[in-house]
């Protein structure tokens, strides 16, 4: 079990910081480059190297399949309800205008609550088609 | 704000429910409900946009509120509803017969994959008819696509997945045709919005980035249409995809393709891309050898399914051919036949739908003296065959004789003979299936079966009243057809 000792301790030191990258390239997406696609397959690569190093097994416990697929709908559907919500709120789909108090605070609003349903969804697809590819059902 | 919000609920719906559609794991029926509540609002939806633009003017809609050329803009006119009332349509008609269909031919446990796949594509070929914004339609194209893919691959037979394999080789091919085409035109004139490239276009149209750009486009487009030489997915995918899946992509999937080639040529180009390159005369003439060698290919099929698949090519032929002609007769006589030829196709498939339900192939020699014991099901067959055929009072002799009248319009008499000729092999090949249905003799020791249940035998005989029904009433499809081939010629 112990074999590959030095794999195993990079990979726990990596790990938090590629996750917490992945935060960051997600929630600075508004001021520099990055964004929720970007954030999504960084988020996955962490998850993906704890499942290389550590058993496709134990990747498993961490995020159960059920979960990830859960996950994957949500995305969608937070990008399509925060675009409903515009719609509710007597503008046009995907207006973000009228989100906030001010357009400005509204657009801030609305691209922040969209990139992140694009990076749960890019993540747990990229997740997904990792454990398909490790022989796993989804 | 339903009202204001129109143009863009029937492609957001579907979209909203294929996640949706998810939590459906255990309970394919809920999953059909779903799916069945969101088709018939999306028909509800287009035949309030066709009533709102039948006056002439287009809705347009702008995502987010961004104005047009920069922002995303959806434009229905007179066309696109017309389109986007046939998706939907036959989605609806579709959606009513799938259950027990589907039960019978996918694997409970992936039964929830099918609706959320089925709900994809629609929203996509929905979104393609709908959008005014050239790359805006290439993601659509990619959606209704990537999820067709899926549909196709949910087959019986392990073939389905080779066939669906091929089909996400070359319809990939055709996307990115598409793709590199617009990224030429965006080159040249630096705007992807439809309304807008119509205005910059004809100062660069006579350039060599958009001659290149009209190929690519043509050629992309003529790999998901199934055009003649590039169709080699199609037979393949139509025979081993699941029943239903066959009835709703041959109806709808190929047809928005048809719509996407006319918008560039008519829309974005206005009709005069065929003086700088000879687009037309070449559609014309691989749109001639289709009607002729695909109908005669199909004569010899022993797969009905594949059959049908091979006519579907021929009929593709038709449309074509009245959209190569460039004039208003033949773009009414094309535009009309997108229409007829999804009621006749849908219609077919979901009787071969009910045929494969019962006897579990649809191989002519298993289906011999199918007629006496599932006599409905095999008239629905022979009413969607002699409309294929072309035989007065179906929409199919109303789509030729416009076409017909086309050609003699311009004088072409060799090729009204090659239409007649073309439907004459109809004649052989639809023949070969009801004589052994109703002229032999059910084989000795036969499995005793019935005829279809009540569920699907309703949704397909709407299909064939409406072939009947269109084939009498033309009002309302030959006046569409005319008032959108008009705005598309005079515009």
């Amino acid at each position: 079990m112990n074999r590959h000792s030095i794999l195993r301790v990079v990979a726990k030191l990596m790990i938090p910081y590629i996750l917490l990258f992945a935060l960051y390239v997600q929630f600075h997406g508004d001021f520099g480059p990055g964004g929720g696609f970007q954030a999504g397959v960084i988020f996955a690569a962490a998850f993906i190297l704890y499942a290389l190093i550590f058993g496709i097994e134990n990747g498993r416990k961490v995020l159960p399949a059920r979960i990830n697929r859960i996950v994957m709908a949500g995305g969608v559907l937070l990008y399509c309800l925060v675009g409903l919500a515009g719609m509710f709120l007597g503008s046009e789909f995907l207006d973000y205008n009228v989100l906030g108090p001010t357009p400005v605070a509204g657009q801030h609003y609305g691209i922040l609550l969209v990139e992140l349903g694009v990076g749960l969804t890019v993540s747990s697809t990229m997740i997904a088609i990792f454990y398909v590819f490790a022989g796993q059902d989804i | 704000m339903i009202s204001a919000n129109l143009p863009i609920l029937h492609v957001i719906v579907p979209l909203i429910g294929a996640p949706l559609g998810l939590m459906f794991r255990r309970s394919p029926t809920g999953a059909w409900l779903l799916a069945l509540i969101i088709s018939w609002f999306t028909l509800a939806d287009s035949l309030a946009l066709l009533l709102i633009v039948s006056g002439g003017e287009a809705v347009s809609y702008e995502i987010g509120d961004w104005a047009a050329p920069w922002g995303i803009e959806y434009r229905v006119d007179m066309l696109a509803a017309y389109l986007i009332v046939i998706v939907s349509g036959i989605g609806a008609v579709t959606m009513l017969y799938a259950r027990q269909s589907v039960e019978a031919e996918i694997p409970r446990d992936r039964i929830y994959l099918f609706y959320t796949m089925y709900l994809l594509t629609l929203s996509g070929l929905l979104g393609i008819a709908t959008t005014g914004d050239t790359f805006n339609l290439f993601v659509f194209l990619e959606i209704s696509s990537l999820s067709t893919y899926v549909m196709v691959s949910l087959g019986a037979e392990r073939r389905a997945l080779t066939a669906a394999f091929r089909y996400l080789v070359l319809g990939t091919l055709g996307a990115t045709f598409y793709v590199i085409g617009v990224g030429l035109m965006y080159q040249m004139t630096g705007t992807l919005n439809m309304a807008d490239l119509v205005n910059r276009l004809p100062e660069v149209a006579e350039t060599r980035t958009i001659l290149a750009a009209v190929a690519f486009l043509t050629v992309g487009i003529g790999l998901k249409l199934g055009l003649f030489p590039v169709h080699v997915w199609l037979p393949n995918a139509y025979t081993y995809a699941p029943s239903v899946v066959t009835a709703f992509l041959a109806a709808t999937a190929t047809k928005v393709a048809v719509y996407v080639l006319v918008r560039i040529y008519y829309t974005l180009f206005k009709g005069g891309v065929f003086e700088t390159l000879p687009v037309d005369e070449i559609l014309l003439a691989l749109s001639i050898v289709a009607i002729v060698a695909m109908s005669a290919v199909a004569i010899f099929q022993t797969n009905v399914k594949r059959l049908l698949a091979y006519s579907s090519v021929a009929q593709i032929g038709y449309m074509l051919i009245g959209i190569s002609l460039a004039t208003i007769t033949g773009l009414t006589a094309g535009i009309l036949h997108l229409f007829n030829h999804a009621l006749m196709k849908g219609a077919l498939f979901l009787a071969l739908g009910c045929v494969f339900f019962r006897i579990r192939s649809v191989n002519v020699d298993d289906m011999a003296g199918l007629a006496k014991v599932m006599p409905w099901t095999m008239a629905a067959f022979v009413t969607g065959g002699l409309s294929l055929i072309g035989i007065p009072l179906t929409v199919g002799f109303v789509s030729k004789w416009y076409l017909i009248l086309a050609t003699l319009e311009k004088e072409w008499w060799p090729l009204a003979a090659a239409i007649l000729f073309s439907s004459l092999l109809a004649v052989i090949y639809m023949w070969r299936v009801i004589e052994v249905a109703y002229f032999r003799e059910r084989p000795a020791g036969a499995v005793s079966i019935g005829e279809a249940p009540l569920a699907m035998l309703v949704p397909m005989w709407v299909l064939v009243g409406a072939n009947v029904y269109f084939g009498i009433d033309t009002d309302l499809t030959v006046g569409t057809a005319r008032a959108a081939a008009a705005l598309l010629m005079g515009g």
